[in-house]
């Protein structure tokens, strides 16, 4: 779907150690569920805006469904196959109503006004928000803003949406709004999700978890393989679920449990083994 | 304090003004301020009143909301009636100060400051009514097609238009910004109540910078997205709601210009 | 110590959209407490914490801090925001001054203090948030986005005030900014064993690590208030309302309800990694 080869970008090529992207490839495939994790300043950012076109890297080549991102007569497909939800709710909104918030995309685009309509009505639905059509989006809590701007991307169509930290500002009630709707997109519709995010628990859920740093990619695994490396997560700056912490405190202290454990359930199953088997042993 | 205007607030609805085309609600609204000025009788502001209380009746916007676009601008008149009120001179002395003979209220200024007062009155209604039952965007587009002829003397009017969308978009949202900035500046001690002129000025700065900077920020942000959805300036873009005439905006300009007529004519005699 | 009675703030009274936000709400916060003031968006909080400082003034109700009736009209606003700091969510969205140093010292030359005390001041406030001293003739917009968090914090902390109350302190920051400013403000803690400090947080795991006391907010008034432990073992309640608990809370309670032995009120790593540890081994041993 996504295919970044060597990229390179600065935002100031006099100075070289200005690299906000330092050479790295990637390659994303259709369908899958993408979390990319790394520390303020480590260029994840920075490498989302890439993958439509918003930022052309300085060096290497993106292609999002075979196109280059770097073909000027190509942007609006590459952009409409694309679709990218930023974090901040307040500041992507361009319309007063939220219908014609989820209009604007497919407006620009020259789609037939019968067809805008079926699309907007069809993008509410599936983020669940058919009841605010008519609403003004200043009236909105953060999530349900959010899931908005999900839609207004969704009426392009895309076949791949890029989330750039959308759960950042908001509650933890908008939080998991957010994040159901886009594993119900991913799971349902096989859209393919890259995550850019700070939040653990929600790199959690994906099939594959990117770390950057410093302009790199340091670490490629799925989410159980990389959390289980608790000493090299928290040196990158991040952190690890709280019972993965556990996990990994008691086995420092001679406990044998698996290494992978990154959610609630698997910790639960996994201490209640332990605790069991020793009552059966008696 | 910011959230009580309400130009640019939209109350959903299914009236016979809700259903008017956009283009024929803005070209009349422009009759009616046009009529505003025109008249200066008291009768005639009589029945401007009674002909604008029968407009949002059939509108069915909640009175309380015409209320409320009145309430910010109780200082605006108050302060014109003050002013038209003692500065207009006339022949006909109401009252005259014991202190000092040059305070006095004459006839012409009561009348001049009671017209003064109704018509900003009206002016506020007739354009609240107009914001309040045409959405942003049917109000932008509605604009846009009315500039449109002027395309072909260089005025851009789509982006005027959409210009004008995002601003009614940002409203709410910086007014709420400018009123956590300022809370947050009192916190820590700013005073923004005393003090003269100069120093009053001054105080605006640690509200001024942060709300810039946010503004730009915004813009900056909107651009990006906008971006990303494939806006490219009005070029080959389509619109979801189109605008059609009915028999209702034929209907609504009859009466209009009929009531229009009627005024100029008892103006005139 | 803060004493709240009777405290109803309503908005927009008489109007269309009238709503109280707080609503007839009582409690008492001890000197030197920590306490997270959690609930979820909408219940009441950020509308609570305004009438601390007076910048809101209760429908009904009355904010004693230290005797001082802060909600009574007559009392010195400047005295009142002296003694009691307010750090709003995303304060760094507040700075405004060419330098670093000058934006901290906002609060203190609003305080009317002399030079010498207002450079102590920042010096110090800025040392307390890991600020280092050549970054305090930067331009604040220099910086990245945790040190501009933390010079904003150092903004508030430069008055001095007695109760410190923060905002949701780490929204939007990163682990690592989301730890440093959680470390700060336990040192600030420990240091200051006078100063009341009071957050507003959406982050269980913030809380555990925290606080000391936690207030639980839910349609304007309080539905729990306690030590952090006796809050967190009763995940039920705090569930009903549409709250989260740690992880490690949550591990806990499933596992009790499988009959196991463990004590509710677990809620951080450490903790529970000492509690599970010797209950494995026990099974173990058996």
């Amino acid at each position: 779907m996504i295919d970044a080869k060597n990229i390179t970008f600065t935002y100031d090529e006099e100075e070289p150690k200005k690299y906000v992207l330092k050479g790295l490839d990637l390659h994303i495939k259709r369908g899958s569920f993408v979390a990319v994790l790394g520390h303020n300043g480590s260029g994840k950012s920075t490498l989302a805006k890439t993958f439509n076109g918003i930022l052309l890297p300085s060096g290497g080549t993106v292609y999002v469904a075979g196109m280059d991102t770097k073909d000027e007569t190509k942007i609006f497909d590459i952009r409409s196959t694309a679709g990218m939800v930023f974090q901040n709710p307040d500041n992507q909104m361009v319309a007063a109503i939220v219908e014609d918030e989820v209009a604007f995309a497919p407006e620009n685009l020259g789609v037939e006004p019968s067809e805008i309509r079926r699309r907007v009505d069809e993008c509410l639905e599936t983020v669940n928000m058919s009841e605010f059509a008519k609403s003004s989006p200043s009236r909105l809590s953060g999530g349900q803003k959010q899931r908005i701007a999900i839609a207004a991307v969704l009426a392009m169509e895309p076949e791949c949406i890029i989330l750039d930290e959308p759960t950042a500002m908001l509650d933890p009630k908008g939080r998991s709004e957010v994040i159901k709707t886009i594993k119900e997109l991913n799971k349902s519709r096989n859209m393919t999700v890259v995550l850019i995010t700070h939040f653990m628990e929600e790199a959690a859920i994906a099939d594959r978890v990117v770390v950057m740093n410093h302009g790199r990619i340091e670490m490629d695994d799925t989410p159980s393989k990389i959390f289980s490396q608790v000493e090299k997560i928290k040196e990158l700056g991040l952190d690890v679920p709280q019972v993965t912490e556990l996990v990994f405190e008691l086995k420092k202290q001679g406990i044998d449990l698996p290494s992978d454990i990154i959610t609630i359930e698997e910790c639960h199953r996994a201490i209640l083994e332990k605790l069991k088997k020793g009552t059966k042993n008696d | 304090m910011f959230k009580d205007i309400t130009i640019g607030q939209y109350v959903d609805g299914n009236s016979v003004i809700h259903r008017m085309d956009a283009r024929v609600k803005i070209l009349l609204s422009i009759l009616y301020i046009i009529l505003l000025f025109v008249i200066d009788s008291i009768a005639l502001y009589a029945v401007f009143g009674v002909f604008t209380a029968f407009l949002v009746i059939i509108s069915r916007v909640p009175f309380k909301y015409i209320i409320k676009g009145l309430k910010p601008m109780l200082y605006i008149l108050i302060f014109t009636a003050v002013i038209n009120l003692f500065v207009t001179g006339g022949e006909t002395v109401l009252w005259q100060s014991s202190l000092w003979k040059g305070l006095k209220i004459t006839k012409e200024g009561l009348t001049i400051a009671v017209q003064m007062v109704l018509r900003l009155v009206f002016l506020v209604i007739g354009t609240s009514l107009l914001t309040l039952t045409t959405t942003p965007i049917m109000l932008t587009d509605g604009i846009e097609k009315l500039l449109k002829p002027l395309d072909a003397v260089k005025v851009p009017s789509h982006e005027i238009a959409m210009m004008m969308t995002i601003a009614i978009r940002f409203i709410p949202t910086l007014s709420e910004e400018t009123e956590k900035i300022i809370k947050a500046q009192k916190a820590r001690g700013a005073d923004f109540e005393s003090g003269n002129i100069i120093k009053r000025t001054k105080a605006m700065v640690p509200i001024l910078v942060p709300l810039f900077i946010s503004a730009f920020k915004r813009a900056d942000d909107l651009a990006i997205a906008m971006d990303s959805r494939c806006y490219n300036s009005g070029k080959k873009r389509t619109r979801m709601k189109q605008m059609k005439m009915t028999w209702i905006d034929a209907a609504a300009s009859g009466v209009m210009i009929a009531f229009s007529v009627f005024v100029i004519i008892i103006q005139r005699f | 110590m803060i004493k709240v009675t009777g405290l109803t703030y309503i908005y927009q009274q008489g109007m269309p959209f009238e709503k109280k936000a707080v609503d007839n709400v009582s409690f008492e916060i001890p000197t030197g407490d920590f306490l997270a003031i959690i609930g979820h968006t909408g219940s009441g909080k950020s509308t609570l914490i305004q009438h601390f400082n007076a910048l809101l003034k209760p429908t009904q109700g009355k904010i004693e801090i230290d005797g001082i009736d802060v909600t009574d009209p007559k009392t010195n606003l400047m005295e009142i925001r002296k003694n009691v700091g307010l750090v709003f969510q995303y304060p760094e969205h507040q700075l405004f001054e060419e330098t670093v140093y000058k934006d901290i010292a906002f609060g203190p030359k609003n305080m009317e203090l002399s030079d010498s005390e207002i450079e102590k001041r920042v010096k110090s406030s800025a040392l307390a948030v890991g600020l280092s001293e050549e970054l305090l003739q930067k331009s604040p917009f220099e910086l990245s986005g945790g040190q501009k968090r933390r010079a904003a914090i150092a903004g508030v902390l430069s008055m001095s005030p007695k109760v410190m109350i923060l905002d949701e302190p780490t929204a939007g920051l990163d682990p690592k900014g989301r730890d440093e400013i959680l470390g700060e403000l336990s040192t600030l803690h420990k240091q200051n064993p006078d100063m009341t400090i009071l957050f507003v947080s959406h982050s269980m795991e913030d809380v555990a690590k925290l606080a000391e006391h936690v207030l639980v907010m839910d349609h304007g008034r309080i539905a729990m208030h306690g030590t952090t432990s006796e809050v967190f073992a009763k995940s039920g309640e705090l569930k009903k309302i549409g709250l989260d608990v740690p992880q490690i809370t949550e591990l806990t309670h499933r596992l009790i309800k499988d009959g196991i032995d463990i004590r509710p009120d677990i809620y951080t790593v450490k903790f529970a990694s000492e509690i599970y540890k010797n209950l494995i081994k026990e099974a173990e041993n058996v």
